[in-house]
């Protein structure tokens, strides 16, 4: 709060700000919204000098651009990587919006999720026989294009390893597929897992309201883990899910000292990051796998795909999750580009629609806020001729297959399991011609030549 | 206003000082009693303000990661991107506070609206004003010390030979002077001519800069130009230190307007935004290892919250769950 100096190196680094060209979306001037108020009431110089301090009164009409520019705020961190002294405005975004929730200003598309998790235990309120369903529905269509009948479990107790993931993945395409890609991996690995009815929440949109909504929520997951005897938790694919499990989780709702520190039963890789929390990321879980060729992988099967990775700006800059997705995607395709340096890694432009601005009511906000990273998308499909966008975070399978639909036709979106169950063999398979999407795995490019960057 | 209202108060300083001084013969006042004071106030604010920080918890563990984190023994880890142990941590911060090395990173951004792109290039003028203006400022400040000393330390005198080490004129000139002049130059023009760096400037911002670059012409001008009695200026300043101060009328009134201009920077510093020297240090998203995986991160604040626990949840839909097969604790 006290020590910014209003160099301006963050200015240019918000995807709002680029993509709407609005002054006051430069992450200083974010957090200035707040600063101006705590100067006022929290320092001397402006108590005594006011206005020439920089300070302000806390009105009707600062309210109004506090919720009008905190909610164009998606906690992405990419200012935070650029400032000289790590001010990091996602934080200041999640205060900001804690002080809105008291005044009773929200918005229904956190708020309705949140109310859903709490009672249902996920934000799509999906209560547990339709999450049954909706799993019939995923296994009936692996049968289809696979000849293998799975059975999931769930709420099991005493399997072995809890899985929780992001609802969407169950809920809507493409997320679907990644949730196909899930059961086909575990039921390939045999794995003694269950999911949780529960808490069939990875998301936390408590995390967007405030510090005690987000604690309320992520209880769930120990709190199950608990009653089921698991030995320890895998979680899918989600952005804002693995910020939490990284920096929240267990400082709210720990010590998990009735799990065990997580080993991979196939390849017996003890997990030692992951020796308090308890709770392994899919992609550090799949790495292993291919690490040790524990996989019958064909990565030809996903050559009819032109694969770019989109970093979630969650799991690369509030955790780190670089390298382990692309070493997969590395193993199972042919095809993978990266795109323009300052776009990707922990200087990953956010999809423009995170910290729940997913709906699409916010539709206008969020294909501004997706230009820039769907702009080094383009870049990559003119250069390279990519087709698919690859992540590993279900808030990003919904937004981004929007935001590039207006922005780069043609290019689809996919989670990273989605792609290494396609080029998965697995027991018993009938030898399918078509991958999850039931499209045809063409051979078009010439032996599948490695191009790598 | 930006601009004008720092202009006026570093004006108003310099006719304060030529005032006193001139006029009214207040050479003790402004020689001995606001040094002493602007001293205190800088030193005392400082340590305050820093305990103060020091005393806030610090809640949950939010490392910026900027680099791969620790994970498989096999996946290179960026360590001091996304340290995971303290010696990490501290060569993250020294890297930090020695070289601004988030700075360094600093990119630019510009949209090609007729091509429909944007184009994001790495961009290295701020850090290297930056570099210049913190480094030219530390060993003005460094060179200052001799004044204060009798006899002068060696080391002081290397500082001196390198400062000077090109040898140009009589007496000899010390580049640090000019460098810190241009960069402050250069930041403050920044600050007016750029258009986005305009709008978020304070008066507040721009009153440091102007009070810096007040301080270094004046002292740049009494080296080179408008010669002070150099020897009646060490005198007054070795009493300062020895707490035995002794005024000579001798010295020059625009050493008093540098004193004073000094000695306002000194107390405005632990209010203002200059605080950044010492909070950087203090950054919770640069001093802490991304190792909340490993070692839980215990907060002062924690709480225990209303939760809707399992058993609520089955009695909401038991019925639902022994349908779809799914096992209850309850029949």
């Amino acid at each position: 709060m006290d020590i910014c100096v209003r160099c301006g190196a963050c200015a240019d680094k918000c995807h709002f700000f680029l993509g709407t060209g609005d002054p006051k979306n430069m992450p200083v001037l974010r957090a200035e919204l707040l600063r101006s108020i705590y100067r006022r009431e929290f320092t001397t110089a402006g108590k005594i000098l006011g206005k020439i301090a920089g300070a302000r009164d806390l009105t009707e009409a600062v309210l109004k651009e506090w919720w009008y520019y905190f909610f164009q705020c998606t906690e992405c961190r990419r200012c935070s990587v650029f400032c000289p002294y790590g001010i990091d405005t996602a934080e200041i975004t999640m205060i900001a919006r804690e002080l809105l929730n008291l005044l009773g200003l929200n918005i229904e598309w956190v708020a309705g999720p949140v109310a859903n998790c709490y009672m249902k235990g996920n934000h799509l309120g999906l209560e547990p026989h339709t999450i049954t369903s909706s799993m019939e529905f995923l296994t009936d269509e692996i049968e289809e294009l696979t000849g293998i009948k799975i059975e999931p479990t769930f709420n099991r107790k005493g399997a072995e390893i809890l899985f929780v993931t992001p609802s969407g993945d169950l809920f809507a395409d493409p997320g679907t597929y990644t949730c196909m890609g899930y059961l086909m991996l575990f039921h390939e690995l045999g794995l003694d897992y269950t999911w949780s009815t529960y808490a069939s929440e990875g998301g936390n949109f408590g995390s967007f309201t405030s510090n005690e909504m987000g604690k309320r929520l992520n209880s769930k997951i120990y709190a199950e883990a608990k009653r089921l005897g698991v030995k320890w938790i895998l979680g899918g694919e989600c952005g804002h899910m693995w910020r939490v499990l990284n920096q929240y989780m267990d400082t709210w709702n720990g010590p998990a000292d009735f799990l065990e520190v997580p080993v991979s039963p196939i390849t017996g890789t003890r997990f030692e990051n992951t020796r308090s929390t308890k709770m392994v990321h899919i992609s550090e879980f799949t790495a292993d796998l291919l690490k040790h060729n524990k996989l019958n992988i064909d990565p030809s099967r996903n050559d009819n795909y032109r694969v770019t990775f989109h970093d979630s700006c969650n799991t690369s800059r509030g955790m780190g999750l670089l390298e382990e997705p692309r070493y997969i995607i590395n193993k199972v395709c042919n095809h993978f580009f990266e795109m323009p340096e300052h776009t990707i890694r922990e200087k990953t432009f956010c999809c423009g629609s995170g910290s729940g601005l997913n709906a699409s009511e916010n539709m206008e906000m969020r294909l501004r806020g997706g230009f820039p990273r769907a702009n080094a998308v383009k870049s990559v499909k003119i250069k390279h001729d990519v087709n698919m966008l690859a992540c590993v975070c279900a808030i990003d399978r919904a937004a981004l297959t929007t935001s590039v639909d207006y922005w780069v036709p043609g290019v689809r979106v996919a989670g990273v399991t989605e792609l290494v169950a396609n080029a998965m063999r697995m027991k018993g398979d009938n030898d399918r011609e078509t991958d999850l999407r039931g499209d045809p795995i063409s051979d078009t490019e010439d032996g599948g030549a490695e191009e790598e960057n | 206003m930006k601009v004008m209202l720092p202009l006026i108060g570093v004006v108003g300083i310099i006719v304060i000082a030529i005032v006193g001084v001139e006029l009214m013969g207040l050479h003790y006042l402004f020689g001995v009693i606001i040094p002493y004071a602007a001293f205190i106030v800088f030193v005392v604010g400082i340590v305050m303000k820093v305990l103060k920080w020091g005393k806030s918890a610090v809640p949950f563990c939010i490392p910026t990661t900027s680099g791969q984190q620790r994970s498989l023994p096999w996946i290179k880890q960026s360590r001091f991107d996304n340290p995971s142990n303290n010696f990490e941590v501290v060569v993250r911060m020294a890297l930090e506070v020695f070289l601004f090395r988030s700075l360094f990173k600093n990119t630019r951004s510009t949209l090609k609206g007729d091509e429909g792109r944007i184009v994001h290039g790495s961009s290295k003028w701020l850090w290297i004003a930056g570099i210049a203006f913190h480094y030219s400022f530390l060993t003005v400040v460094l060179r200052h010390l001799r004044l204060f000393y009798e006899p002068v330390p060696s080391v002081l005198h290397l500082v001196e030979s390198l400062d000077g080490f090109m040898q140009i004129g009589v007496p000899v000139l010390y580049m640090s002077g000019l460098v810190l002049l241009g960069a402050a130059t250069y930041l403050f023009i920044r600050r007016v001519y750029i258009p986005q760096v305009r709008y978020i400037t304070l008066p507040n911002d721009n009153f440091p800069l102007m009070l810096i670059i007040a301080i270094a012409l004046t002292g740049i001008l009494m080296r080179y130009i408008a010669k002070v009695d150099i020897i009646s200026v060490k005198d007054l300043l070795v009493g300062l230190l020895t707490l035995k101060p002794a005024v000579s009328s001798g010295i020059g009134p625009i050493f008093y307007v540098h004193i004073f201009l000094v000695s306002v920077f000194l107390a405005y510093f632990p209010f203002s935004k200059l605080m950044h020297s010492a909070g950087v240090l203090l950054s919770p998203t640069r001093n802490m290892a991304n190792n909340s995986r490993m070692i839980r991160h215990i907060n002062p604040w924690n709480y225990p919250v209303k939760l809707h626990t399992y058993e609520e949840y089955e009695e909401d839909f038991r019925d639902k769950m022994i349908q779809a097969g799914i096992p209850v604790e309850k029949e």
